[in-house]
């Protein structure tokens, strides 16, 4: 029997792992897919909010600040990639004023620091791509962006540094309560737990609904983005939102941390947990909307589109707490769940904690070390790292400048990478223009002597995506 | 009398080429522009012909394939069993460009060639 | 690091031919860069045949056709690093590279040859909706698997676009053992060889239909299939000519996009019709001393002419280096493009610093019959030929006599147009 079994390795799963590793217990992470960061925490704005858009007075207000005050100090603790760009949020008529003093009113009384409206000169000044129309925004300083994944793996490899065990390809699929706890079925055997934490995004419902007789409903609510090439870097700077209002919800336009420009996304409540497909009407809606708050978005260096899942809960709040002795729910992260990450990891170890009365942990190491990018190296550091380990000095993703010396370490790493995407989701090879066209070869190659198998079994996301077939003429 | 129908591929034109055949043999083509068309249809309808290009396995090499071609053309019909004749080939290395790889396939009197120099690996 | 006194970015078909020329040119001191683990480019993974009928007069395959650049490259001991990538290049010409051997490395050559070819437009790029499951992959990237590695992408393929790595690969996929059940191709016309169409798919049975693109892809691990609909004359797709094909692989051919990221950071100002730089006749970019030739200028359809078209550029980078990095000042002619011509290569010549003779060449944006390609120096037509076709998909050349333009001293510019023939 361990301690505690954490469903789902999304960012809040791996959040709480890593805050309840400063205690002493034996954690397990179940994940149903292959690695950690493959649902809603891999698709997403990547933006850290400020909190002055959820409702005063809610769970979500209250995380969403306080995890948007933890991400600077964390990202530097586990050397993910973070900016505080700030955040706006764009009137395009003067009838929609009421609105935004109401989200200004609504972000002081959260707590959001600096807020204050901004009038269209200052506007044009902060942001010359802001739409003709625009008036005036909601300016937030505190508002940031993120690499999701990045946080999401540091949070991951921290937790697993300090003993936390990750098992992915397992499936909880029914849980009983025992005598000391929980016994959780899974499609790899049966775990026994003392504490159950309910981190399973879009499928928290389904786990909460096994124990609990106060029904939840999720909803998979869709969001479709585009992504655009680094040359579409600078059109905007800071995170630019459209105030809900005339013209109904927009779609934001803001840099990500690793200067390309990310445009989304729609909202469109849907059925399939697993619809994480796009549809021409939802990347249509995108292109309508994104020239409402800022022009001329360059639609054009579009390199890829994707869509995600937010985990919708009617009453758009977060449930975090201990809904049965020992079966602690963190169930309706939807946005803003990245941002509140940090905290939620916070309360929900906190709970975990007086739960088991767990004391802290002697060895907790707080500190990570991410993957070493040499682009921040300076000439005579770079130099000398392909010195000592040539294999930074190959070049496997060209749009990227991904070396083969980075790759290893992805695969290397505790969670490490096991498929093109895992890698692609480390350290960007296959991120940038070419989507993979020439590194993927090359990427599956370097999987497979590091995993020691043969090319054949390496996939793009786990078993059943496998990327090759068989070998020419086997079937004629 | 039998009429086919064919598209020229000497040019970017891709005349449509009406072929009048009469027991098996051609008796005249018509749509196309120039006498490239006439002298293709011709070919075409009465011994079509075309180069096969494939890959074998190598051994030992810096790379696992090897690409080889038939050194001429093979009657159409037989190139599925040229590819079938390379199928369990397996080269050792070294691999040279004009290396014959199967002589006389599947007795077109043409050989198989490499069109790849592979070296030795290490 | 020693220095060299002209560097070649990229040991494609271009990069070979430019330092083939360079060297008979009587330059001696050429270094070229490749990426990859051997010289040939992507020729390497090209095993079909049909390359050479111009430079060599005889069908060789691709590898073939590189192997005879690679040997006189290497006869002449024109020096070559491989697995070397290119960082960044510098508006002063310093080039900065990595491999495994040297580290960081940085170069200040006399004189740059771009020649980095181009790739592929990805799925990406072109927002087709639907999931994003293993099974999609560029037709280079099926190409380079089961051409280079012996691997098999797939076994129940859809094609869009019908470029001629496209058709191409449909043929490939085939001989190996893999069912390709359509062509998709979002244009009304083929950007493909006419040759291609007929031996890579009507010998096989497979469709191509044409106006017709990819509208949904399903599968969340793996492909199951792919829904592709017609379009309309705006290119969307028409509700209710969805027609669904289950499979495991979708391969793309749509378009091939210059790589210019070093170009553009060296500040080499770029043509947005043909992504490549704008060059003169010598083919040197806005940068004096910076060259180009092959894909990277623009996309070719045939590799005769980009080893022609390099080799030009290496004798005038030999040239160039020989004048001691020096040029006069030359009144220049900028060219316009008219009637469905699209872009010109180079874009501006100077009638004094040509040879006897310049070479145009550049592409129409539609299907026209019965044209005639004219060419004006200022309102004098000093160029006709009739063309009975012309394709976006086939590079079109016209070899200028230098003195036509010369006799017209008072001409402004030169205007490439079609007319009625």
């Amino acid at each position: 029997m361990v301690d505690i079994v954490i469903i789902g390795a999304g960012v809040s799963g791996c959040a709480i792992a890593r805050e309840v590793s400063r205690y002493k217990a034996d954690v397990l992470v179940l994940e149903r897919e292959e690695d950690v960061c493959c649902g809603t925490s891999k698709a997403n704005s990547a933006i850290v909010h400020a909190g002055y858009d959820a409702a005063n007075g809610s769970l979500m207000a209250k995380l969403n600040v306080e995890g948007s005050r933890l991400m600077p100090a964390l990202s530097k603790e586990l050397d993910f990639p973070y900016e505080n760009n700030g955040s706006l949020v764009v009137m395009v008529s003067e009838d929609d004023r009421p609105a935004l003093n109401k989200l200004y009113e609504n972000g002081v009384a959260n707590g959001v620091e600096g807020l204050r409206i901004v009038e269209r000169d200052e506007l044009v000044r902060m942001e010359p791509n802001i739409s003709d129309q625009a008036v005036a925004a909601l300016y937030a300083p505190t508002g940031a962006i993120v690499c999701p994944f990045g946080l999401t793996f540091a949070l991951a490899e921290n937790a697993a540094r300090n003993g936390v065990r990750f098992q992915f390809d397992t499936e909880v699929t029914g849980i009983g309560k025992t005598d000391g706890g929980w016994k959780l079925s899974t499609t790899r055997g049966d775990v026994e737990a003392k504490v159950v934490v309910n981190a399973a995004g879009v499928y928290a419902d389904k786990l909460h609904n096994m124990v609990s007789e106060d029904a939840m409903t999720i909803t998979p609510r869709r969001g479709d983005y585009f992504l655009l090439d680094h040359s579409a870097q600078g059109h905007v700077s800071h995170t630019i939102f459209q105030l809900p209002g005339k013209f109904g919800k927009g779609v934001l336009v803001a840099p990500t941390v690793h200067g390309n420009i990310i445009v989304g996304p729609t909202a469109i409540d849907i059925e399939d947990k697993e619809g994480v497909a796009t549809t021409q009407a939802g990347l249509d809606e995108v292109r309508a909307k994104c020239g409402l708050a800022v022009k001329d978005v360059p639609l054009r260096q579009t390199i890829t589109s994707f869509a995600g899942l937010r985990a919708h809960e009617a009453r758009h709040e977060f449930f975090i707490g201990e809904v049965q002795p020992g079966f602690v729910d963190c169930a309706g992260i939807e946005s803003p769940g990245l941002s509140s990450a940090p905290a939620i990891g916070v309360m929900v170890s906190g709970i975990v904690r007086d739960i088991l009365k767990l004391e802290e942990n002697p060895n907790f190491e707080a500190k990570r070390k991410g993957i070493l990018d040499p682009k921040g190296l300076d000439a005579e550091a770079h130099a000398a790292l392909i010195r000592e380990n040539p294999a930074y000095g190959t070049v496997i993703c060209r749009c990227e400048t991904v070396t083969e010396g980075e790759i290893v370490d992805a695969i290397r790493r505790v969670p490490g990478a096991r498929s093109v995407d895992g890698v692609k989701r480390r350290v960007r090879a296959g991120m940038g223009r070419c989507q993979g066209g020439f590194c993927s070869p090359r990427v599956m190659e370097i999987l497979a002597r590091e995993l020691g198998v043969d090319q054949s079994a390496i996939t793009k996301a786990g078993a059943g995506s496998e990327l090759i077939v068989g070998v020419n003429k086997d079937a004629i | 009398m039998e009429e086919k129908n064919l598209i020229c591929i000497n040019c970017p034109l891709g005349c449509p080429l009406t072929v009048t055949l009469e027991n098996g043999e051609v008796k005249a083509v018509a749509g196309n522009t120039c006498p490239r068309g006439e002298a293709y249809a011709r070919k075409e309808l009465t011994n079509p012909t075309r180069i096969v290009t494939s890959t074998v396995k190598v051994r030992g090499g810096t790379l696992a394939m090897a690409s080889v071609k038939t050194a001429g053309d093979i009657p159409k019909g037989k190139i599925f069993d040229c590819v079938k004749a390379i199928q369990d080939i397996e080269l050792p290395a070294p691999v040279a460009i004009g290396q014959v790889v199967l002589a006389d396939v599947c007795g077109t009197g043409v050989d198989i060639v490499a069109t790849k120099n592979v070296p030795v690996k290490g | 690091m020693r220095e060299y006194e002209l560097v070649i970015i990229g040991g494609g078909p271009a990069g070979l031919a430019a330092a083939v020329a360079a060297h008979e040119a009587g330059l001696r001191d050429i270094l070229i860069l490749e990426r990859d683990n051997e010289l040939g480019g992507i020729l390497n993974q090209c095993i079909h045949n049909g390359f050479g009928l111009h430079t060599f007069k005889e069908e060789l395959t691709g590898p073939e056709y590189a192997g005879r650049f690679i040997e006189q490259v290497k006869k002449l001991d024109i020096p070559y690093k491989l697995n070397t990538m290119v960082l960044d290049l510098a508006a002063d010409k310093t080039v900065t590279a990595m491999n495994r051997e040297d580290g960081l490395f940085q170069l200040h050559p006399k004189a740059v040859i771009l020649a980095m070819g181009c790739r592929e437009r990805p799925r990406g790029a072109l927002s087709i909706p639907g999931c994003r499951p293993a099974g999609i992959y560029t037709a280079g990237t099926a190409q380079r698997l089961v051409n280079m590695e012996g691997y098999m992408p797939g076994r129940k393929v859809v094609i869009l676009g019908s470029g001629d790595i496209g058709l191409i690969m449909a043929r490939r996929m085939t001989l190996e053992g893999a069912q390709v059940q359509v062509v998709a191709e979002l244009m009304p016309y083929s950007g493909g060889l006419k040759r291609n169409i007929v031996q890579c798919l009507d010998d096989y049975g497979i469709p191509l239909k044409l106006s017709h693109t990819v509208v949904d892809i399903e599968g969340k691990k793996r492909v199951e299939a792919v829904t592709i609909a017609q379009v309309d004359g705006n290119n969307r797709p028409i509700p209710g000519t969805e027609e669904r094909y289950e499979c495991d692989t979708l391969l793309l051919s749509c378009g091939l996009i210059p790589e210019n990221e070093l170009s553009r950071s060296a500040g080499v100002e770029l043509n947005p019709i043909t992504n490549g730089p704008t060059v003169n006749e010598s083919l040197e970019t806005s940068i004096p001393g910076v060259f180009a030739a092959g894909n990277v200028l623009h996309v070719h359809d045939l590799v005769d002419y980009v080893s022609e078209e390099a080799g030009a550029a290496g004798r005038q980078a030999a040239g160039y280096i020989a004048a001691g990095c020096r040029e006069e000042e030359h009144k220049a002619l900028p060219i316009k493009c008219a009637n469905g011509v699209r872009y010109t290569v180079p874009v501006a010549i100077r009638p004094g610093a040509a040879g006897d003779t310049v070479t145009l060449r550049f592409r129409v944006g539609n299907v026209y019959k019965n044209k005639k390609v004219a060419v004006y120096a200022g309102d004098a037509c000093v160029f006709s030929r009739k063309r009975p076709v012309l394709a976006p998909g086939e590079m079109e050349t016209v070899i200028l006599k230098t003195s036509l333009l010369t006799d017209h001293p008072e001409a402004d510019g030169i205007t490439v147009t079609l007319e009625e023939a």
